[in-house]
């Protein structure tokens, strides 16, 4: 059922998409690139170059670069303890008609604004939300905003979602001859659970911390509104950089060294999740 | 188990909760609950510069979920034929497009434009003619915007409407072609009607995605305000009760939108 036209017609369909992401995705990385080993003009801005000098000077950052890949790891965990029981409960403990809303429940939030729901933690961790219930209950001097704390829950809040769903699906897939030949061998529960359960969930609790880490590495609403300037993350030196003092060689050198920590972890992931000849599709809908 | 599990429910929707809650509120401020009023609305809804950054948010939703649907389905359907290494090459990209942190989208997006600008507007100022006057200086906004935007969302379109396109019964469209069809009209009779509900899905979500944007937009926006941007240039300054109400109206947006697509998706044709 191939016609001669078709090949001409399959360039013309992808045609916009390719040259879409040529000129706003591929080419921008590697002026970013490019950028990142120029100089800073007088005014601001990118002067040719090529020197290391904005590589060199990475440490002048270094309190953004600890902060995120101390918070990151931290909240992906966070996020994961939380979300692994109730993935398992949606997967395993629920008839499949409840599943579907219980399901479709998690999944919401995530798709609203995530400036809305962080900003929501701003009210509810401010001066008048918890601290204030606390001091009516005779604890006082409790500060919650503009801390680590506030930051880690504003993580585990707008990440959560994204983290249930892979380890949901790897979840659900589980062959339950598995489980029951498990359980006839004489395993107890908790057996099960240690040594088939959670290694076939494997893939899926992987998927899900690596997308909320990447996340993560890129998060600038959290800190900027929970940390409030103390607890800044690399994405905010960026918005720094880029937008107000203007340092695009700079900035580019922090996006470029932000990109390649990236792109380290996912090539791992690979490694260690995927075998050759093996591959797993997840969507978030 | 259970109780774990409601106990997540409402870690997760309490705050949407309260925000709506708030955006209630007949006080002056913002976290002090004084009796039942929907005024705030009405205060936000008058004030000229939220309308101002509403419009530009609404044109730029509606301009990127029409063209990111459109691309997204002209790639669903052309990659279908496409095998091998450009396959691999394409479903990278679209992997990279739906992954990549906003941030990194709002960077290069800003560092290409505002390279391409700085070629464009000396040459439009010399080749310009005269008798229009005064050149005109290309400076980023809502078009910038909406390119960064259709980036971004074409890739998750094609992914939504090629899971449709899989679905999609071949033998109708092989019986079309037999029976003369010519490419065009199989497309318009035979492939859109099975396809339509995935690339209206697509669209809605996209929309959503696109209104409630902030990152992306704060990096491109220029001199422009889109609501986000105005939220959150808002929040800084302090928390009022037109900041709860705005929110309150933008997260009901995304709700109907999203639960109009999620029945879409759901539908079997």
């Amino acid at each position: 059922m191939i016609r001669k036209s078709s090949s001409h017609l399959t360039t013309l369909l992808i045609a916009p998409m390719a040259i879409w992401m040529v000129v706003l995705l591929i080419l921008p990385i590697l002026v970013v690139l490019v950028y990142s080993f120029g100089e800073l003009a007088e005014m601001g801005g990118y002067k040719p170059a090529f020197t290391f000098a904005q590589y060199a000077n990475l440490p002048a950052r270094l309190t953004a670069f600890k902060n995120t890949l101390m918070l990151a790891p931290v909240g992906t965990l966070a996020a994961f303890l939380i979300a692994y029981p109730l993935a398992y409960y949606l997967a395993r403990k629920v008839s499949a008609r409840r599943r579907l809303i219980l399901l479709t429940l998690v999944i919401v939030p995530f798709w609203t604004s995530f400036l809305i729901r962080t900003y929501a933690w701003m009210f509810i961790l401010g001066g008048r939300g918890i601290p204030a219930l606390l001091e009516y209950f005779g604890i006082e001097g409790v500060r919650l905003l503009n801390t680590p704390t506030a930051v880690l829950i504003g993580i585990v809040y707008g990440y959560l979602p994204l983290m249930v769903f892979p380890i949901f699906v790897s979840l659900e897939k589980l062959d339950e001859s598995l489980l029951e030949a498990s359980n006839d061998l004489g395993a107890s529960p908790v057996r099960t659970f240690l040594q088939v359960t959670l290694p076939l969930s494997l893939p899926g609790v992987a998927t899900a911390c690596m997308v909320v880490f990447i996340l993560l590495m890129g998060e600038f609403l959290i800190p900027a509104l929970l940390g409030g300037g103390k607890v800044f993350f690399i994405g905010n030196a960026l918005v720094d950089l880029f937008l107000q003092s203007r340092n695009w060689p700079f900035g580019s050198a922090v996006a470029i060294t932000l990109v390649v920590i990236m792109l380290f972890i996912v090539t791992l992931y690979m490694r260690l999740i995927f075998r050759p000849g093996k591959t797993r599709e997840v969507s978030m809908i | 188990m259970r109780l774990y599990a409601l106990l997540v429910y409402l870690f997760l929707y309490i705050p949407i909760g309260i925000i709506v809650l708030f955006s209630f509120n007949a006080g002056r401020h913002a976290s002090e609950l004084q009796g039942f009023s929907t005024k705030w609305f009405g205060i936000a809804l008058s004030n000229p510069f939220v309308m101002d950054a509403l419009k530009t948010s609404l044109i730029v939703a509606a301009t990127t979920a029409l063209l990111s649907s459109i691309m997204g389905t002209m790639a669903a359907l052309g990659l279908q034929n496409v095998r091998g290494l450009l396959r691999m090459i394409f479903d990278s990209l679209i992997y990279i497009a739906i992954m990549i942190p906003g941030i990194v989208f709002g960077i290069a997006t800003l560092v290409a434009l505002a390279t391409a600008l700085d070629f464009i507007n000396p040459l439009l100022k010399i080749l310009w003619p005269v008798v229009l006057g005064e050149a005109p200086r290309l400076k980023l906004g809502l078009i910038s915007i909406t390119c960064a935007h259709t980036l971004w969302t074409t890739a998750l379109a094609t992914v939504i409407i090629r899971a449709r396109v899989q679905g999609m019964d071949r033998s109708l469209i092989e019986a079309s072609m037999d029976l003369y069809a010519t490419p065009w009209r199989t497309f318009y009779q035979v492939t859109l009607p099975q396809i339509f509900p995935g690339i209206l899905a697509a669209a809605l979500l996209n929309f959503t995605l696109s209104f409630d944007d902030f990152i992306i937009a704060f990096f491109v926006a220029g001199g422009r305000t889109s609501l986000p941007i105005y939220v959150f240039a808002s929040i800084r300054r302090g928390i009022t009760p037109e900041i709860n109400a705005i929110a309150a109206m933008m997260l009901i947006v995304s709700l109907t939108l999203l639960f109009a697509s999620q029945g879409l998706l759901r539908k079997r044709t």
